[in-house]
């Protein structure tokens, strides 16, 4: 087990090393760069000088090796640099936006796992029913719709019902506080966004729950648990529901570790100074050394979220073992 | 029909409710004394600056967040901003007239004034910072060093004087003076470290620095030690980065933020109005920005001036800003000076010119005989705009409908800033649509965007024209105002005749902020007026 983990985290590296490489030469192959957005967007007219100063200070003005080699040194020893849109360094900037993009991940786990595994599962045992068919719908009306969607039409319907029913139109807050300074406000922020993506998310766990669980109850050994006359219930939470969550946890594992960085149209939706947020700054700005960093941070979300989802098979199941 | 009637009813309705409150909100705004306290809270357009230095950067999002926590040495006044001829002191203690044939402006600085960390701000403390404008050190960025050409030192022979010394005398020195960028900082803290203001803030404006969360916040409270009496009124503020239209809208809607102080386009205008009725104050000003048309030279046809005429006459730029006007920031049609700057061309003249005659079909006429002349008549090309829906690709798609009018055909290539920028720079284009944005109104020296670029290197027409830089140079060393305009007449009709490039349209500001927040005035730069030091509410 222990030389299992061992395993996966040291393949970390190369995947990294591959990330890394490819986020370089991607980055540099958009036209323009940071100095010019920086100097030029606001449309003014800017002294030329400040794009020559700018290149040499960012160190732009060197060969791209020496840049890529600098870069990869960098990495291995954990120094990701200064952003060079803002001149603060890298991780400044992604640690003040992980805490709102991870409470939402969290808040949108909670919803979707709490949604979608017990109404998958009684859509697939009442299979065929009206409640199957209520709950389908429901999944399907998750799959369908965009979170940016409904976040716009959540916020919309917000500010009509309580200006209708208060006189005063209220929305959730547009400035982050963290949860242990003021939980009220941190949370009347949070908690319409995270439905808004929990939505989506507890829709397609759903679907996937229920079609595992069709699967799981057509199985030899449920067979055989109610041949041995064991209760409904038992056979369903105990034998059934167990099996039948594997591939829903390798989905909320992947979805979660999407959500860390994958937030983009929702946090500009709410002003949610999260990572989605930052990362599609970066890209507009071009500021090569951020994006660097967070297609890095990404990469190791996804890392640690499927080596989690790993051991927890051989939790969920024990005939999976890492020898 | 009875759909079209109810359309107008409402549409009228509407226009009349918005004429109420336009002069509720004027009218508020005269009456009553400002009441002291409270915090304003406002947004900010945009995910956040890159540094703190407003001496560095160019965009509005640093200063729309650092401006209420410096002082400058002169500025538009706070309570005439729309005026383009009005300065006024502000660290100083009144304008000087320039001696020695208008090479030397002695500044007398106010005493008593304190940095926030407590330390007395004198001349010293002006000369450095006007210095790091003007002079930068190697390797110190300073972004609007070359609109000071003029200047040839700044000295501060004593704690309560600076004196600017000119190479040349000119108009534009003054203007150019009330840059809202060039916050005074401390000369202690710029000789330990010319990049201190990179990353900090210390200044002796109306509020200090509480709090500043990255790409979140930034919060002021009011400066008790400020040297306006009596101001600034506010207990303080909160700005919160806000990139998105939809929030800020909304939040405005729901009191979350009391206003955004760029500009939000008229159909955002219209439902605050339709929503909010009296409680909802609009502010409306023309904008020293607009759109320019620019042509590459290099690129065939569009070396051929007929070529390039012809695009210009195919606009109808009179009824198009009429019509934009309801979908977009745009109104006001003008030359390329800022239409209410006393060198500005009047309509008449204006009418004169390529691109603005009143008579559209005979325009369209003699563009569809230019490009048959020049053997272009059934020409196809790409528009390169701008990945912003405010106004670019408003502006573009317009344009693009204009130029089919005489046969030619246009496509529109739509990318992010980075990839626009750089496309322009290195003339990878045929035609491109760009952006000219001024803060303190300035002619003379804004103007010099339109320089060609063997002498100004970020225009995109990539053409060469040694009578405009003779007129240009003339021009910045003309000292009378009436000669000055004949002069700007004569730059502009050269750029005109040539078909250089082409102004379309001014942007105009829509500021629609809660009613309760007084005595804040738009002016034609959301660059100008931002200290926030006159700004009271009304709760």
């Amino acid at each position: 087990m222990y030389r299992y983990i061992i395993k996966r985290v040291l393949l970390v590296i190369p995947t990294l090393i591959g990330a890394a490489a490819l986020v370089f030469v991607l980055m540099r192959l958009i036209p323009g760069d940071v100095c010019v957005v920086r100097l030029g967007s606001s449309g003014g007219t800017f002294d030329p000088k400040a794009i020559a100063l700018c290149h040499a200070e960012l160190g732009m003005d060197r060969p791209l090796v020496v840049q890529f080699i600098d870069f990869v040194w960098g990495i291995m020893r954990f120094d990701f640099g200064t952003s060079m849109w803002s001149g603060n360094p890298v991780t400044t900037e992604i640690w003040a936006r992980l805490p709102i993009s991870l409470e939402i991940a969290i808040l949108a786990t909670v919803i979707a796992i709490a949604i979608a595994i017990p109404l998958g599962a009684v859509s697939a045992v009442k299979q065929n029913t009206w409640i199957d068919l209520v709950v389908r719908l429901f999944a399907v009306g998750g799959t369908a719709t965009p979170s940016f969607w409904l976040g716009l039409v959540s916020l919309l319907i917000v500010l009509n019902v309580t200006s209708a029913v208060f006189g005063t139109p209220w929305m959730p807050p547009i400035e982050y506080v963290p949860i242990w300074q003021d939980p009220i406000h941190n949370l009347s922020m949070a908690l319409l966004p995270a439905v808004t993506v929990g939505y989506r998310y507890a829709a397609v766990s759903m679907r996937m729950t229920r079609s595992a669980m069709l699967e799981v109850m057509q199985e030899d050994y449920i067979r055989t648990a109610r041949a041995k006359g064991l209760i409904n219930k038992l056979i369903i939470n105990r034998h059934a529901l167990k099996n039948a969550l594997l591939p829903v946890v390798t989905l909320i594992g992947i979805e979660f570790a999407f959500l860390i960085g994958g937030l983009v149209v929702t946090e500009q939706v709410f002003n949610l100074n999260g990572v989605g947020r930052l990362f599609v700054q970066a890209v507009q700005n071009q500021d090569y050394t951020l994006t660097q960093a967070l297609v890095m941070l990404t990469v190791i979300i996804f890392v640690i979220s499927n080596l989690l989802v790993d051991l927890l098979y051989a939790w969920l199941d024990p005939r999976i073992r890492y020898a | 029909m009875a759909h079209n009637r109810d359309g107008r009813c409402l549409s009228l309705g509407l226009m009349l409710m918005l004429g109420a409150v336009l002069m509720f909100g004027a009218n508020a705004a005269l009456a009553g004394a400002p009441k002291r306290g409270g915090i304003l809270t406002y947004m900010i357009p945009a995910d956040g600056g890159p540094s703190l230095d407003g001496h560095r950067e160019t965009t509005f999002a640093v200063l729309h967040a650092t401006a209420p926590f410096y002082s400058v040495l002169i500025r538009v006044n706070p309570d005439n901003p729309s005026s383009t001829t009005d300065f006024q002191c502000d660290l100083c203690t009144e304008m000087p007239q320039p001696t020695d044939n208008g090479l030397t402006y002695r500044f007398k600085i106010r005493k008593g004034v304190k940095f926030h960390d407590g330390s007395p701000l004198t001349a010293q403390d002006v000369a450095a910072s006007w210095n790091k404008i003007v002079h930068p050190q190697p390797g110190v960025a300073s972004a609007r060093e070359s609109n000071f050409v003029m200047v040839d030192s700044i000295t501060a022979p004593d704690d309560e004087t600076v004196v600017f010394k000119l190479k040349f005398a000119t108009l534009t020195f003054v203007p150019a003076l009330a840059d809202p960028c060039a916050y005074i900082y401390s000369k202690k803290k710029l000789d330990q470290d010319m990049h201190w203001y990179e990353k900090n803030i210390m200044g002796s404006g109306p509020f200090k620095l509480t709090e500043y969360q990255v790409g979140q916040s930034i919060k002021g409270e009011r400066n008790p030690d400020y040297y306006h009496p009596g101001q600034p009124y506010l207990d303080g503020f909160v700005a919160i980065f806000a990139p998105k239209q939809s929030v800020r809208t909304d939040a405005i809607r729901a009191d979350r933020a009391a206003l955004e102080f760029r500009s939000l386009p008229p159909s955002a205008r219209d439902q605050l109005v339709r929503e909010l009725h009296d409680k909802i104050t609009v502010q409306e000003s023309d904008w020293n920005c607009g759109n320019v048309v620019t042509p590459n030279h290099q690129k065939k046809p569009f070396d051929d001036v007929r070529v390039r005429q012809a695009l210009f006459l195919a606009i109808d730029q009179w009824k198009g800003a009429q019509a934009l006007s309801k979908i977009a920031i745009i109104k006001t049609v003008g030359g390329i000076v800022f239409p209410g700057s006393p060198l500005a061309a009047t309509k008449e003249e204006l009418q004169k010119l390529i691109g603005y005659g009143p008579d559209i079909e005979a325009a369209r006429a003699e563009a569809r005989r230019l490009l048959r002349e020049a053997g272009q008549e059934h020409l196809e090309f790409e528009l390169l705009n701008r990945n912003v829906d405010q106004p670019y690709k408003i502006v573009g798609t317009w344009l693009v409908d204009e130029w089919s009018k005489v046969g030619l055909k246009v496509s529109q290539k739509v990318v992010p800033t980075g990839p626009w920028l750089d496309a322009m720079r290195s003339g990878d284009f045929t035609v491109a649509l760009e952006a000219n944005c001024q803060n303190v109104v300035n002619p003379i020296a804004d103007v010099g965007r339109w320089l060609p670029h063997d002498v100004q290197r970020e225009n995109y027409g990539f053409f060469s024209d040694p009578e405009m830089v003779e007129i240009h140079d003339r021009m910045l060393r003309e000292t009378d105002v009436d000669k000055a305009r004949i002069l700007m007449r004569k730059f502009e009709t050269r750029i005109n005749q040539q078909a250089h490039q082409l102004m379309v349209t001014y942007w105009y500001r829509i500021v629609p902020m809660r009613s309760y927040v007084k005595g804040w005035k738009i002016s034609p730069s959301h660059y100008l007026n931002q200290d926030l030091a006159n700004i009271w509410l009304d709760k």
